[in-house]
């Protein structure tokens, strides 16, 4: 058989065989103990050809229920927003998708300076004054800055809120056991985090005081007060954020805050089950040399014209090896270029236009649920997520949106059985007036059976 | 390649100009201000730049033309894998029932992402030899600290928890001691012999009850096969310590050899190596990690399990290191991955391999007259060569890589690993043709000819390219590290 991706010929191996000066392949293979060969036929799916596999594969995905057949409410750190077709055009030259790290920096210098670009922009959002190239995601970029912050304070505990992603919470747990840390939650008050409990668990071995904004349950929470005690203690400030929200927030830079990280996929990034999206992670001044991750600086070349390198190396593992400040090597380059695209795309005004339209659509769903009778939980400013409390089982009122043509937001009693009952709902501007008017229609008629 | 400067995309942007199109507002609009507290309204706008659709455009393909990708021409940087990307993969990810599912759906709603998603793990445990596979992992890197945090999570189990020491190579890549430090770990250093291969001696001097675990890449990173494996794994497992493989360089070894029946304990791969991943210009990747029995307790969460003819996610476990992630890996990554394995099938992996070892051999054969060989033997998917030769006539290793810029080829990895001298690490791919390889070495050929009767040709190169050599000196002392506007 013969494969596409596989060019050498017959006579190829026959002429390769003989400079090299064996009679076979197999011979090139034979340092490898006979006891350990594997001497059978791998036990793998017999390969396909393109248009069969294709026909499989669509197969195989059409089995999914996706955001393009149905209208979703379900946000929860994952978000449906537009897309720029322009986005997918240029992450598709392959240039770019099919070139490693740029490490040679003189055929690299496209990648390079669209990597200084998004720098930049993640600066210019979150009001820090300098930011990586990007990291795996959101959830493993705050692990990061969460020990950063001990190595940077000399500290062992994390005080994180309640009202971070319970995801990102769990992997903040994972990575601080690895490095012998702790991790203590802080409670909520009304859905934001309580400034008089996280008072009573400061103490001078708190390294880091992490809040999300908007946090999980779509609040906009109060940042300049966290920072404020968070400071006291010499603690640093880290602010897990929504980077589409910062389009209308007061970026967390300007709120105090010491490390700023968050997932970019509501740019121009697919939902794609997940991943992969694309962690950001920006710090002020004094925490430069400490942020982990490629940095791109720039320089000029031989001749004084500019050019830009990877930078600050000396920070990281294939340079410092077991005392680089991070083990990450390979990061999300090509989603931090989507990124780069969508928010070049939207630009000044549209960054506003896009936030605002969230802040709206979401705050009109909301009160077409109360005039319908229904309560929200944890009530006050949002973002572009709420909490309704529905009083029935969310699956069957998931199960029943699925028919009538929705993906209902998110079951909140599966991470806490006290808010059994209560979904979080998710409106973004992509999301109609005629959509948000039926979905509410629906949630009523079902909750009145 | 253009020549001409390019402007940042900050530096085109003109007040007024737009590239979106935003959905309709339609419904009714309310104050702003009534709805978000006023300090929490930002006053000063975000320097996101104001351009056109076609700018935008021209920007990024400009851009993009400044850049060297594998479908630009020969990269052959060893360790690295590149190479190609197969289109289909890139056509499968963006079906839209793999790209816009959301990962919190109901799992009776994604029923072919999980069932694509198992396939893959069962894929990837016969590939590997292991027993159960996590498809977590976002990269390599996150793949070893996954697989030692399991380690130790095993250790601590057994109540052993004075193994703190991880051993790697002085071969080793650096990520393996860096994932070890963040795994909680000391990292000791064995030597390697004068084959390049691990001095069983010395390993035997540094393991003992405070092993957690060996780490090794098979093949090493001089691209040679480790044939004391089983005496090595023997050795380890001897003392209680875990065997770690390292297995960014599958390519070599796919139906040859297999890390689990090699006695490792824990593997991760690199999908966007050895099964296509675009690298992405750094990301994003997926790192698998497969473990022996003993350790599927330990697993992170969720497990995907397949329960009749469902599957689901599974978060009751007990001994879990926990969570290393939000949600479930890099899928759409693993898709393309998955592809590629259905693409190629067990006959055609075998020739993957076959063919990547051939091409390795030819070129290492063929060069071995211009550059030093330090190890003279078969290598398996790469090979490492020595500049010391050129280096006596004043030309370095970085200046033969420089000079390779001008012919269209992307250079070998260099400096790398440690342990050779001016060290050239080539891995040429299977996808590679004999024409590409002969015009490779023809013009490696050119540049030892140069280095003997017009060094200054190589030690000025490159000459072709967009910007010549840049200034890494000027950029770490005085960082620039993103545009501000001028005032």
């Amino acid at each position: 058989m013969t494969f596409r991706y596989l060019p050498m010929t017959e006579q190829d191996k026959k002429e390769m065989l003989s400079a090299i000066g064996v009679d076979s392949v197999d011979e090139l293979f034979s340092d490898i103990p006979e006891k350990v060969r594997f001497k059978g036929r791998l036990n793998i799916k017999e390969a396909k050809s393109e248009p069969a596999l294709m026909k499989e594969l669509s197969q195989l995905a059409n089995k999914n229920i996706n955001l393009k057949t149905h209208a979703s409410f379900l946000g929860a750190g994952v978000y449906d927003h537009y897309i720029p077709s322009i986005v997918d055009h240029v992450i598709s030259r392959s240039e770019f998708y099919t070139a490693y790290t740029p490490y040679q920096p003189e055929i690299s210098q496209g990648e390079l300076q669209a990597i200084f670009e998004f720098q930049t922009m993640i600066c210019e959002l979150t009001g820090m004054d300098v930011a990586n190239s990007s990291m795996y995601d959101g959830g493993t970029a705050l692990a990061e800055a969460a020990m950063l912050a001990c190595g940077q304070t000399r500290r062992k505990t994390i005080l994180i809120s309640e009202a971070v992603h319970p995801e990102y919470r769990e992997v903040v747990k994972t990575y601080a056991r690895g490095q012998r840390h702790q991790v203590v939650e802080i409670p909520l008050n009304n859905g934001v985090t309580s400034t008089e409990q996280l008072k009573e668990l400061m103490s001078n071995d708190v390294a880091a005081v992490i809040i999300q904004y908007p946090n999980f349950f779509g609040r906009i929470e109060p940042l300049k007060d966290f920072a404020a005690i968070a400071h006291e203690y010499k603690s640093l400030f880290v602010v897990s954020c929504n980077p589409v929200a910062l389009g209308i927030l007061t970026p967390p830079g300007n709120l105090g805050a010491d490390i700023v990280t968050g997932d970019a996929q509501p740019f121009g990034i697919p939902t794609s089950f997940g991943g992969p999206h694309c962690g950001f992670f920006a710090v002020s001044k004094k925490l430069m040399r400490k942020i982990p991750g490629r940095l791109v600086g720039q320089t000029v070349d031989e001749d004084g014209r500019r050019g830009f390198v990877l930078t600050l190396q000396a920070r990281e593992q294939h340079i410092r090896r077991e005392k680089a400040t991070s083990n990450i090597c390979s990061n999300q380059a090509l989603n931090a270029l989507a990124a780069s695209v969508a928010m070049s795309a939207l630009g000044k005004k549209g960054i506003r236009e896009m936030a605002v339209k969230n802040v709206q659509k979401a705050n009109y769903a909301k009160k077409q649920f109360k005039e319908k009778g229904f309560d929200i939980v944890y009530d006050g400013p949002i973002f572009n997520e709420f909490v309704l409390k529905v009083d029935k089982p969310i699956s069957q009122l998931s199960q029943h949106l699925l028919e009538k043509g929705f993906i209902a937001g998110y079951d909140l009693g599966k991470l806490d059985e006290k808010l059994h009952g209560h979904m979080l709902v998710c409106v973004t501007e992509v999301r109609t007036k005629e959509e948000i008017d039926q979905f509410v229609e629906e949630v009523g008629a079902y909750h009145a059976k | 390649m253009q020549n001409k400067q390019m402007p940042l995309i900050f530096e085109i942007s003109k007040e007024g100009r737009i590239g979106y199109s935003l959905p309709e507002m339609d419904v009714p609009e309310e104050q702003i201000e009534t709805l978000i507290p006023e300090e929490y309204i930002r006053t000063e706008e975000a320097g996101l730049p104001e351009v056109s659709e076609l700018d935008i455009m021209r920007h990024y393909t400009g851009l993009s033309k400044r850049n060297h990708g594998v479908d630009s021409g020969f990269y052959p940087l060893g360790s690295c894998t590149m190479k190609y990307n197969p289109k289909i993969n890139e056509d499968v990810a963006r079906l839209p029932g793999f790209a816009h599912v959301h990962p919190l759906q109901d799992e009776s709603t994604v029923q072919g992402s999980l069932e694509l998603m198992y396939d893959l793990m069962e894929s990837l445990k016969e590939i590997t030899g292991m027993d159960e596979v996590t498809l977590q992992p976002a990269a390599g890197a996150h793949g070893e600290w996954t697989g030692l945090m399991m380690i130790r999570a095993f250790h601590e189990a057994n109540g052993d928890y004075q193994r703190t020491k991880v051993i790697v190579p002085d071969s080793a890549h650096g990520t393996n001691p860096a994932s070890a430090t963040v795994a909680g770990f000391e990292t000791i250093t064995v030597k390697s012999d004068e084959n390049g291969l691990v001095d069983i001696e010395d390993l035997k001097r540094v393991v003992g009850p405070d092993t957690a675990a060996l780490m090794l890449t098979n093949p090493n990173t001089l691209g040679l096969f480790e044939k004391h494996i089983l005496e090595m794994a023997e050795i380890v497992h001897n003392a209680g310590g875990k065997l770690y493989y390292d297995g960014a360089n599958l390519n070599a070894i796919m139906s040859k050899v297999r890390p689990g029946d090699m006695g490792f304990d824990v593997v991760h791969l690199n999908l966007h190596k050895t099964f296509t991943g675009p690298h992405g210009g750094g990301g994003p990747g997926s790192g698998p990690v497969g473990v022996k029995k003993d350790l599927i307790p330990f697993l992170p969460v969720p497990v995907l399990v397949k329960q009749g003819n469902q599957y689901a996610f599974d978060y009751d476990r007990p001994q879990t290191i926990g969570r290393i992630k939000p949600f479930y890996g890099n899928f759409g990554i693993n898709v393309r991955a998955y592809t590629y394995i259905r693409t190629m099938g067990p006959d055609g992996l075998k020739e993957v391999t076959e063919d990547a070892v051939l091409n390795a051999n030819y070129l290492m054969r063929r060069l071995a007259p211009y550059y030093d060989l330090p190890y003279d033997t078969h290598c398996k998917h790469e090979f490492v060569l020595s500049g010391r030769k050129q280096k006596k006539l004043g030309v370095r290793t970085l200046d033969i890589a420089k000079r390779l810029l001008d012919f269209g080829f992307h250079p070998p990895t260099i400096y790398f690993p440690l342990n050779v001298e001016e060290a050239m690490m080539i891995e040429p791919t299977e996808t590679e043709s004999k024409e590409t390889l002969d015009a490779f070495i023809d013009t490696m050929v050119q540049i030892a000819r140069e280095a003997e009767e017009t060094p200054e040709v190589v030690q000025e190169a490159p000459h072709t390219t967009v910007v010549k050599r840049l200034d890494e000196t000027q950029a770490a002392r005085k960082p620039v590290l993103r545009y501000e506007k001028e005032a």
